[in-house]
């Protein structure tokens, strides 16, 4: 349990403190001090990174080992910082972890910048659902999140990662994040931000080796005022590795930068990206940039990109079915929104739904 | 008949922006009653089956459309349609973003009533995918029936429910459409009125409708018993009624001079 003043519910972001929901292991850290830090799986090591670089000494190896701290400013900020908090996850070998593990994130102190290192490591043939949940405490609050979280995905591994964000109108945030899948390894990201933020910027990078996969999935409700600036990047170096890029963007006096790209650096690498956008009206703007970099000739890259407004011929059948213009427009942005999700367990995939509700039921009033 | 008529066209002209479409047009249905409006492609069918039901962009420049009395001429798509005037869209949109269940669910219509709805019309597998996204001519016909089944129009606009329709589905559909008109009841006790875009006769067999149009450049030609109407045209195609209609226009021409 947090401190028993905090009446926030961080269920929102998937993160059950209850423990209704059966989750494998949890980690909780408050700007940068973790509160939790627990595992109901011997297979499984849910630790502040702080803890693992004593109690594993290998982990500082790892430690931008993928990362580059000269990548930007946030790098410098993070690598520059004497003893940046975070969260390190491990999974042995082999270990398949039925139930999702859970971590939030929660900017609780006002105009704190909170500075993270994360790594996560899944030996060979491991699994782990892993649900994220990033948050401010209170919706005044004036913030940053400053976080390099590098991910290892070792061979015949899969990791899928749900990462949730629900910040406050004056958050500035800024993640850094590399991956590398190793042969036959899998990798699915789901990145889902419904809520108004000032500022997010993240281009999180998958190298894929040999049979292995990688699927970047974003959905984002650019509310007013907020500012996105959000991808995938995914570079398929091994034979035969497969990436998938696919993104939802509706946008409402904001401002929402999509990213994607995919390489195809090996023989039979194939992948795909999927760059679609609602814009609601004439303060929004979706700016998708769709990249796709063949390196090697025997590659097959393809992506299809449509931003536009809610088509009217859609509107209208709706309408002639008996709803009201406003019902139809609100049940084709859940629909397009709502992208089942293929490997997800169903109770994360029900968080998903459930915030999609209640960002379309808060748009409603 | 004392009964208050569902739809009376009275001397309707639309306009697609300033290009005149459809002029002339005079119909009226009482609860019970199935028009049967034939044409050529082009001639102003589905435009004035979605003139009815309000849907953009065509403009009534003048007469009126009435239901059940009142003029529906300021009323948007939805109020229309919650009065009680369904369509089956000749083309219905691609809505990937929509599957039937969620419209159902979004209309509080029960899900057990859109299961076995579905059911009926082979649907089942279809109920969770976007609507009349990927769907065949075939799926697409009995999507539509199936929304207007859930929706129980008192009005029923069919837009040629059965074309691309093979002959097994056929059956199905007529008998669907049978019930949406309230076949099994006895004539005093029906409620729903409607009208059909038909090609083929093929399903006016047992609906005994009550009269049949040519609409020939936006204009009713040649009315009469739906199925004599239907022979005549299967017989000589649409030229006696072109040839009417360019008698028509001669006279008019000729008066107006
Ligand atoms: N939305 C539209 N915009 C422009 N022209 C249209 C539109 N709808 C119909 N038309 C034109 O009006 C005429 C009648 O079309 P339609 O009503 O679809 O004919 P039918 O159903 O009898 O085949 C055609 O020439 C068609 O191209
Ligand atoms: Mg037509």
């Amino acid at each position: 349990m947090t401190s028993s003043k905090n009446k926030l519910d961080l269920r929102k972001v998937g993160y059950d403190e209850s423990g209704e929901t059966p989750r494998s292991a949890s980690f909780l850290i408050e700007d940068d001090t973790a509160r939790v830090a627990s595992s109901s799986e011997r297979a499984l090591v849910m630790a502040s990174i702080r803890q693992a670089r004593v109690d594993y000494p290998w982990v500082r190896a790892l430690e931008w080992s993928l990362v580059d701290p000269e990548t930007d400013e946030f790098t410098r900020i993070v690598a520059q910082h004497p003893d940046p908090a975070g969260n390190f996850i491990h999974v042995k070998e082999g270990a398949k972890i039925r139930f999702p593990a859970q971590s939030c994130f929660l900017l609780k102190a006002d105009r704190n910048e909170q500075v993270l290192h994360n790594v996560i490591v899944l030996e060979p043939g491991a699994e782990l659902h892993l649900i994220t949940g990033c948050t401010a405490a209170s919706y005044s609050n004036v913030g940053k999140h400053i976080a390099v979280t590098e991910i290892f995905v070792r061979a015949g591994a899969t990791l899928t990662y749900t990462m949730v964000h629900d910040w406050a109108p004056e958050v500035e945030v800024r993640p850094r994040t590399e991956v590398i899948v190793e042969d036959g390894g899998t990798y699915l990201s789901n990145y889902i931000a419904l809520t108004r933020v000032k500022h997010i910027d993240t281009n999180p990078l998958a190298v894929v080796k040999a049979g292995g996969t990688a699927r970047f999935n974003s959905i984002i409700y650019a509310k007013a005022g907020s500012y996105f600036d959000v991808g995938g990047r995914v570079r398929l170096l091994g034979a035969g590795a497969r990436g998938e890029i696919v993104s939802r963007v509706v946008a409402t006096g904001s401002k929402v930068i999509s990213r994607g790209l995919i390489e195809g650096g090996n023989a039979d690498t194939k992948g795909h990206m999927e760059c679609n956008g609602i814009m609601l009206d004439r303060e929004a703007v979706i700016h998708a940039i769709p990249e796709l970099k063949a390196t090697y000739p025997d590659t097959e890259l393809s992506h299809e990109a449509a931003v536009g407004k809610i088509a009217g011929d859609q509107l209208n059948y709706l309408m002639a079915r008996g709803l009201s213009e406003e019902e139809a427009r609100a049940l084709i942005i859940r629909g397009f929104l709502n992208v089942k999700i293929d490997g997800l367990p169903a109770s994360l995939q029900q968080v998903i739904d459930t915030m999609i509700e209640q960002a379309m039921a808060k748009e409603a009033i | 008949m004392t009964e208050m008529p569902l739809l009376e066209i009275d001397d309707l002209a639309v306009n697609i922006g300033n290009e005149p479409l459809l002029s002339g047009i005079n119909l009226t249905v009482a609860p019970g009653e199935i028009h049967v409006v034939f044409g050529p492609n082009g001639s102003g069918k589905s435009s004035l089956i979605k003139t009815i039901m309000g849907i953009p962009p065509y403009r009534v420049t003048s007469g009126d459309i009435r239901f059940e009395g009142k003029s529906i001429l300021d009323f948007p798509i939805d109020a229309r349609a919650r009065l009680g005037i369904g369509l089956a869209f000749q083309q219905p949109p691609p809505v990937r973003d929509v599957s039937l269940s969620a419209l159902g669910k979004a209309l509080e219509i029960d899900t057990d009533r859109i299961a076995a709805e579905a059911a009926r019309l082979g649907m089942t597998g279809h109920l969770n995918r976007g609507l009349n996204d990927g769907f065949s001519g075939g799926e697409q016909k009995r999507s539509e029936l199936l929304q207007l089944l859930l929706q129980r129009p008192q009005l029923v606009l069919l837009d040629e429910p059965e074309s691309g329709v093979d002959v097994d589905s056929l059956k199905l559909l007529r008998s669907v459409i049978e019930q949406l008109f309230q076949r099994d009841r006895p004539i005093r006790e029906r409620t729903v009125g409607g009208i059909i875009v038909t090609h083929t006769g093929a399903i006016l067999e047992h609906l005994h409708a009550t009269r049949g149009y040519v609409l020939v450049n936006g204009k009713f030609m040649c009315s009469g018993a739906p199925l004599d109407i239907f022979d005549q045209i299967s017989a000589n195609g649409f030229g006696n009624c072109l040839a009417e209609a360019r008698i028509k226009e001669k006279i008019h021409d000729f008066l107006k001079e």
